[in-house]
């Protein structure tokens, strides 16, 4: 077990170095970064001289672990557009796209999960019917329309909630949460659900396809054969194996949560990473979309990381 | 204790119901071993889930009586027939690889059952676990029982199903098939274990298998069933020694004996399945025998040998330190055969002994470390040295143990069987393949016709037959069957020797014949060679072997399978 994690943290950074090496190439070789840098006056001198002095000229694969130390030290460069570190730019947004993704994951578990276990126990009946053809609509149509949807609703029509923003956001430390307010709440509830429901569906018609598959095993019999209770039998004996395969799939989907919240984001203005990635794109902003590029790639390789460390924690096949 | 009165399950279809089980009638006593016997599709299954009432949906019982004691079992509603299960009937499956919950230990499984049928504490229910399982056999318990089902052998993990099944000290176990996936060894320990059970604890048991050896072994009174239907009933030496019903002893003759040599089995005329013998495929077979093709050498000795020197296989072991090296795996040492020309060579051993990597070395599937094999004349090349266009390729042809997986269910049985014709370049006009593909099914003993059909539209047996008509389209000299028979029924897999048999004589094939089954291979092959953990405990001619066998190991194997007393055998 192991040499099982130090396997796949040799993995990790070579996934992490592939990564750089994109953003890096990104940064260095769209468009010339002297030209972006410098105005229309500067003479060709100057530009020489600057080109020298950021070390433009050295050869490439020294630019390249420059690049990548830097990176390391948590120096992530300047942004084009503001003219701020691009780290703290980044780091100010962090909060906010985990949070959503992270409320949105757990909406998708809360009600996916038991969704998943009533349908594959009651296959025929009425309310399963109902939730499986709910959820075929939620997931044939794209999160924009629903997010919109979702704000004509609540938003426009009844008015319950807000439609853009964080709303009122506590600080702790440098972590700016909307955890600690009632109106942050209220501001977290849309765009959660809108980020929820994709991933919810899934969630949901997977752990119904694997706990009928287990169902059928047969321990499940075996477990039936001896008498042991109906609530332990569905709870503790078939849960449990059918989250094995159920867990890599929703750590997979966490890593596209977060780094497909840019759709989310938009809509409601929500001032995340995807909204900044966005608004990077306008301006041809290189360095914070490089930057983006490294932290989404590291948010994957963490999230896969947790997911088999929790893999070993629930299959004792694993743990040899 | 236990009695079954006119049972009769239905199953609803689109065409109205068909009946699985009709008027079946049980009798269990308290410390009883009754044996219910039959071929697959008989319904002996279906016996036992009706008892416990675990019936496959949409199944039902139509008519007749289960009473167990006192209480009618088809008068309890959904919780009271749920209560008693465990309390008081029990049951035992199949594969002890997939029939406990991987997930939690052992002592978490025990302990739920037992605190799920009695009002004791945790702690109460645990000392009772661990004396259990010190009864059934396995030492120091106290540890053990902390252990996952995976760390657990084959034999031991059947065991931990009998203490879960035991726990609540039921009056009635049903076992199905509780010794099929396991070992001579481990199987002749665990019907040891059934019989102390009956015996000690008065448990009545309900024993479900095919293998007639096993009723004769250990069962007070046995029923044969058919086709969901009693056949014969009663005390196990009087049903056994003097059957008084065709099909009983059909099905007993079926069984190959073990003590000495037949020349063919006798196959119980059933199904109107085509006799094996009849030949009618005359094109195939004299394209079989033809020499036209063949290179010079070749032609003047139709058969060819097979000889292996010190074959080494070994695989990488699970690595276990960060910085040694894993150990490797030895799962073939230095072992060293001959198979004659136009001999059946077989080969014998308990799973893990490695018989199904000769297999899959010789054909060239896994690359050894090091050895020699020699095919006739020529040096073979070892694994992925052997190039596509190899001849051996087509000189070795193999079937295989599953006829169910072997065959690709999304090709007919016309496209299965020309591919190696075109894939061989033996034959390019595909009218000519089609009709020698018509004409080998003919020689396998099945009628041409279905050469349309697909897979799933035949019994095992039948494509078992395919499977062999397969390898002989490639016109192969040396034939590998890995376990050919062993998941058919006695009566088909007499049907299947006899057949390989005849083909054997007849085209001069060399096989060589993989097998855990003893007395099978008694039956096929000239000569044997034992293999455990690897390594060959002993070779020569079987008849010695059987006669005068060497090794203690051979011994013991023998020993241990459970055989029919001599008069009983017809």
């Amino acid at each position: 077990m192991f040499y099982f994690i130090y396997k796949r943290l040799i993995q990790s950074v070579f996934v992490m170095l592939a990564v750089a090496f994109l953003a890096f190439s990104l940064f260095r070789f769209v468009g010339d970064p002297i030209t972006q840098m410098t105005g229309v006056e500067t003479s060709v001198v100057d530009q020489e001289r600057l080109r020298e002095e950021l070390g433009l000229n050295d050869p490439f694969i020294s630019q390249f672990g420059r690049f990548t130390v830097d990176m390391l030290q948590g120096d992530f460069g300047y942004s084009f557009r503001t003219r701020q570190p691009v780290a703290e730019m980044i780091a100010s947004r962090i909060p906010a796209t985990l949070e959503l993704g992270v409320v949105a994951l757990l909406i998708s578990l809360v009600v996916g999960i038991p969704a998943g276990v009533y349908t594959a126990l009651r296959p025929r009946g009425v309310i399963t019917q109902t939730i499986l053809m709910t959820t075929l609509i939620g997931i044939s149509i794209p999160t924009f329309v629903i997010g919109i949807m979702l704000i004509f609703l609540f938003g426009v029509q009844l008015g319950w909630l807000p439609t853009f923003g964080r709303g009122e956001t506590v600080n702790i430390g440098f972590w700016e949460s909307s955890f600690f307010s009632i109106d942050g709440w209220r501001a977290l509830i849309l765009p959660a659900v809108t980020l929820g429901v994709y991933q919810l569906t899934l969630t949901m018609r997977l752990v119904r396809a694997q706990m009928m598959d287990v169902m059928r095993s047969d321990y499940i019999r075996f477990a039936t054969a001896r008498g042991v209770p109906m609530r332990q039998l569905y709870f503790r004996h078939a849960l449990a194996n059918t989250m094995v395969p159920v867990i890599t799939i929703i750590g997979l989907q966490f890593g596209g949560v977060i780094a497909f919240s840019i759709v989310t984001e938009s809509v409601f203005q929500w001032p995340g990473m995807g909204l900044l990635f966005l608004e990077s794109i306008r301006f041809v902003d290189i360095p914070v979309m490089g930057v983006y590029l490294v932290v989404i790639a590291f948010f994957f390789v963490v999230v896969n990381l947790l997911v088999d460390l929790l893999y070993v924690a629930i299959d004792p096949r694993l743990r040899v | 204790m236990l009695t079954v009165e006119n049972l009769t399950v239905r199953f609803p279809t689109r065409f109205g119901d068909t009946t699985a089980i009709e008027n079946i009638n049980i009798n269990v006593q308290a410390g009883e071993i009754h044996g219910l016997v039959g071929e697959s599709g008989a319904g002996k299954s279906t016996v036992g889930a009706a008892v416990i009432g675990l019936l496959q949906t949409p199944g039902y019982i139509s008519e007749g009586n289960i009473m167990l004691g006192d209480t009618d079992l088809r008068a309890l509603d959904v919780n009271q027939a749920h209560a008693l299960r465990g309390k008081r009937i029990s049951m035992i499956f199949q594969d002890p690889q997939t029939s406990l919950n991987p997930l939690m230990t052992v002592e978490e499984q025990l302990v739920e059952t037992i605190l799920a049928h009695e009002k004791m504490s945790a702690d109460e229910a645990r000392t009772r676990a661990i004396d259990l399982l010190e009864e059934i056999g396995i030492k120091n318990a106290a540890e053990r029982i902390k252990s996952w089902p995976h760390q657990f052998s084959g034999g031991m993990r059947q065991r931990v199903v009998i203490a879960l099944a035991l726990c609540t000290n039921p009056e009635l176990i049903i076992a199905d098939e509780p010794t099929t996936a396991l070992d001579v060894a481990v199987q002749s320990q665990v019907l040891d274990l059934i019989r102390s059970l009956a015996d000690k604890r008065k448990i009545g048991f309900i024993l479900i298998t095919h293998d007639i050896g096993v009723i004769a072994q250990i069962a007070d009174r046995v029923t044969v069933m058919r086709n969901g239907h009693v056949v014969e009933s009663g005390e196990t030496a009087q049903v056994l020694g003097r059957p008084k019903h065709a099909y009983t002893r059909a099905l007993m003759s079926a069984v190959p004996p073990m003590d000495h040599k037949i020349d063919r089995f006798s196959v119980p005329a059933t199904e109107g399945i085509e006799g094996a013998s009849v030949f009618t495929g005359d094109l195939a077979e004299q394209w079989l025998l033809e020499e036209k093709d063949l290179p010079e050498d070749e032609q003047k000795e139709l058969s060819i040998g097979l000889s292996i020197e010190a074959l080494d296989v070994r695989f990488s072991g699970t690595r276990k330190s960060l910085w040694r090296k894993p150990e490797d795996f030895i799962a073939l040492d230095k072992i060293s055969f001959n198979v004659k020309p136009g001999s059946i060579m077989g080969l014998v051993g308990e799973s893990g002994s490695g018989k199904s990597t000769v297999a899959k070395t010789i054909t060239g599937l896994i690359t050894p470390n090091s050895g020699t094999m020699m095919l006739g004349n020529e040096i073979l090349p070892a694994g992925k040295s052997r190039s596509r266009k190899h001849a051996s390729r087509r000189i070795i042809q193999m079937v295989f143990q599953d006829p169910y997986s072997s065959l690709n269910s999304r090709h007919k049985i016309g496209s299965i069987l020309t591919e190696p014709l075109w894939f061989y370049g033996l034959e390019k006009d595909p009218e000519k393949r089609q009709e020698l593909a018509a004409s080998m099914l003919a020689l396998v003993g099945m009628a041409p016709d279905a050469i349309d059909k697909y897979p799933h539209q035949f019994s095992g047996g039948q494509r078992q037959r395919i499977a062999v008509a397969r390898a002989l389209l490639a016109r192969p000299r040396f034939l590998i069957c890995d376990e050919p028979t062993s998941a058919l029924d006695v009566s088909i897999q007499a049907e299947i020797l006899n057949l390989l048999k005849d083909l054997q004589s007849k085209f001069g094939l060399t096989i060589l014949f993989i097998s855990h089954n003893l007395s099978v291979v008694r039956q096929m092959a000239d000569d044997m060679v034992v293999l455990r953990n690897g390594v060959i405990e002993e070779a020569g001619k079987t008849e010695d072997l059987f006669e005068r066998p060497q090794a203690e190991y051979t011994k013991k194997l023998l020993s241990l399978t459970p055989v029919m007393p001599k008069d009983w055998a017809c």
